[in-house]
């Protein structure tokens, strides 16, 4: 199954340690079939993408509910970008208002799933959105 | 004898007639009935229910032992539970002036939340902290900023719960030295630290130091607050993280009463007697949608407690018996979806809470799934209590659901559950242990994953989200915090490092870095410390230097 080789990295930026949802989502994806590397709590942007390029992330699954998004998110994007991982497919969620959702999808965040996103919603989006890096979605 | 066994023939042949006949014309909605918590639901309750229930030994008076039915003999028939509602936001001065707002409305203690990098121990203007200055609570660096968040505020008639756990000690000592700077002496000024790392290490996850320096860390506030604070809870043993990162209402009872065992025996390890410290241990409590299933958890939580003070720690005093607790609504229960509904599901949690015995209460804000909430929104949720309090005549009279075949049966579930729990964590020899096992950690991840999965089947239904859904969603107005707060915290925190006398400044923090090294208390270096105008981070960073940063292993 072409999935089965599909990597993603959950990640929590900032500070906050909400990771409920960070963890149920990554479990859920590996459930699905997907190979998900965890990083663990109180991520900065620079570890982040990192982590993402040294493991040849496809996806990275962002959740952040401390209200820093807006600085943290952006600022992975920059990193990416600049470390030649601007294919690797970005997604979040958490505590993020309405608002704030389209500004960021400016950045080049392709999806924020806010509370009550099901992990059905989450998974399907991640299996019609996220290729293998170098194959185009 | 005789009776029951005439209830037993009634019960048979009710079920074989009125109800057979009722079943046939009218199936029920379910197979079987569960709690939130997955628990089994009878469809009635009776005296056979009440097996090994004793009215005096189970049950037993209002403000006496074991408490079932309350802490005081009259409960809010003398007086209401604290109305206290958690806050802080932005600035010092935004979260004074949040704190004055709330007093004139009413409000009858207050509640101070820290932004994450207070909460992790880094100053404002550490690379850790940006974007996080202020977002998520009120950023205090100094002692500064701690008279400014207290300022007019009258300290010697309202008490100040903090929520702070990792650096507890360094804002009580900031706390304590802006009091006695306003004015007030170490007997005057009342409040809570909640000051529990080890639910910080299974749930909330903000931590400086590894597990077992932390115990040190609180053994060493614990004396001072017992030598020199008469009027302060140094540790507030805190279920609501726990439940909130998805345990089930057992598991919140067990790991919390749990703590609650290992605070006590470092205490008396800490060379305390129990009597001495034990009557201002206080308990923090989440309350969930499923009302009967947290009322019984309440009265579960008092009647295990009491029974584990008095005959496992053999403490006399019976105000050390008490389980005094606080209540929040659960966040965790709040839908994005079709907010205003939230203004509901927070009411219903908070009469449970009532109806459980809580001492005080922070009621939700509707909004809260979005942001902090706004000042209308918080009034709503602060009416929520009043209207309990003054208007549904649940206060006046004490345990109003004492003697309910449901609830006492669901009360002595909630214990006997919490108790195999907490002989299991004494088995991996206490719960310093089993949290660097990651035991509880791993049963909540468990508990969590297994609800969303019955959410995402429908087996439990949530209004709004996966049943009852609006195609357009309603738009609420929602809190935002000023990006210029961050700049000028900062700033301010810079120009503080500047102006002190930095001699005084290094040797006060020599000093706590010797009396860590040599094992000493060091809770009374801290406050020289903050008096010295030594900031957050420069306290935090010596204990991660005497005792190194705690990592968690990742598990999923």
């Amino acid at each position: 199954m072409a999935t089965s080789k599909i990597r993603i990295i959950v990640a929590k930026p900032g500070l906050d340690g909400h990771d409920r949802g960070a963890k149920v989502v990554a479990r859920a994806l590996r459930d699905a079939g997907f190979e998900v590397i965890y990083t663990g709590l109180h991520q900065t942007p620079e570890m982040i993408a990192s982590a993402a390029i040294q493991e040849d992330a496809d996806a990275i699954g962002l959740s952040i509910l401390s209200g820093a998004h807006m600085t943290l998110f952006p600022r992975i994007m920059e990193l990416l970008r600049e470390k030649g991982g601007d294919d690797i497919v970005v997604f979040g969620g958490g505590i993020i208002p309405e608002d704030d959702v389209s500004v960021l999808k400016a950045t080049g965040v392709s999806e924020i799933f806010t509370p009550g996103a099901s992990l059905e919603t989450i998974v399907r989006w991640v299996k019609e959105h996220v290729k293998p890096r170098g194959v185009k979605a | 004898m005789e009776k029951l066994w005439q209830l037993r023939q009634e019960r048979q042949r009710w079920e074989a007639t009125t109800l057979k006949d009722a079943l046939k014309r009218q199936p029920e909605r379910a197979q079987q009935f569960t709690s939130l918590s997955d628990l089994p639901i009878n469809r009635i309750y009776g005296p056979d229910d009440l097996k090994g229930f004793d009215l005096e030994r189970s049950l037993g008076l209002p403000g006496e032992y074991p408490f079932t039915r309350g802490i005081h003999p009259t409960m809010y028939r003398g007086r209401l539970w604290t109305m206290r509602q958690f806050a802080g936001f932005g600035s010092a001065e935004d979260s004074n002036r949040r704190f004055h707002y709330l007093l004139e409305h009413g409000q009858t203690g207050l509640s101070v939340a820290f932004d994450m990098p207070t909460l992790m121990g880094y100053d404002s203007d550490h690379p850790r902290a940006l974007g996080e200055v202020g977002r998520e609570g009120v950023a205090i660096d100094s002692v500064q900023d701690m008279e400014i968040l207290l300022r007019d505020l009258p300290l010697d008639r309202v008490t100040t719960s903090m929520t702070i756990n990792a650096p507890a000690n360094v804002l009580l000592a900031m706390y304590v030295a802006a009091a006695e700077n306003m004015g007030f002496t170490r007997a005057q000024i009342g409040g809570t630290t909640q000051t529990d790392m080890l639910k910080e290490f299974i749930a909330q996850k903000e931590w400086i130091v590894p597990p077992r320096p932390s115990m040190k860390l609180i053994q060493d506030m614990l004396v001072f607050g017992t030598r020199e604070l008469p009027r302060w809870n140094v540790i507030s043993i805190s279920g609501y993280h726990i439940r909130e990162a998805g345990a089930t209402a057992v598991q919140e009872l067990a790991f919390t009463l749990a703590d609650g065992v290992a605070y006590v025996q470092a205490g008396i390890d800490a060379g305390l007697d129990v009597d001495e410290f034990a009557p201002r241990l206080s308990f923090f409590f989440d309350c969930h949608n499923d009302f009967f299933e947290e009322v019984a958890k309440f009265r579960a939580a008092r009647r295990l407690w009491a029974r584990i003070m008095r005959d496992r720690f053999k403490a006399k005093n019976p105000h050390s018996w008490w389980l005094r607790f606080h209540t929040q609504t659960a966040g965790v229960s709040l839908t994005a979806q079709q907010p205003l509904n939230n203004i509901v599901r927070v009411a219903i949690q908070a009469l449970a809470a009532v109806l459980g015995g809580t001492q005080s209460l922070h009621t939700n804000s509707m909004d809260e799934t979005y942001a902090l909430p706004t000042e209308d929104a918080v009034i709503v949720a602060l009416r929520t209590q009043q209207i309990i309090a003054h208007e549904s005549g649940v206060a006046d009279t004490v345990d109003p659901l004492g003697g309910s075949y449901f609830v006492e049966s669901m009360t002595t579930t909630m214990e006997e559950r919490a108790e195999a729990y907490i002989q299991k964590i004494d088995d991996l020899d206490g719960m310093v242990r089993a949290v660097e096992l990651g035991y509880p950690q791993r049963e909540i991840a468990e508990a969590s994953y297994h609800y969303q999965q019955q959410l995402e089947r429908k087996d439990k239904t949530i209004v709004g989200v996966n049943e009852f859904v609006l195609p357009e969603e309603q738009r609420i107005p929602i809190l935002r915090i000023d990006p210029e707060v961050e700049r000028r915290q900062i700033e301010r925190v810079r120009r503080i490092r500047a102006k002190r006398d930095e001699v005084r400044a290094r040797r006060a923090l020599d000093d706590l870095k010797r009396a860590a090294d040599a094992g000493e208390n060091t809770m009374y270096k801290v406050l020289e410390c903050v008096k010295a105008g030594g900031t957050m981070g420069e306290i935090c960073d010596v204990f991660r230097a005497v005792y190194g940063e705690y990592r968690e292993p990742a598990i999923i």
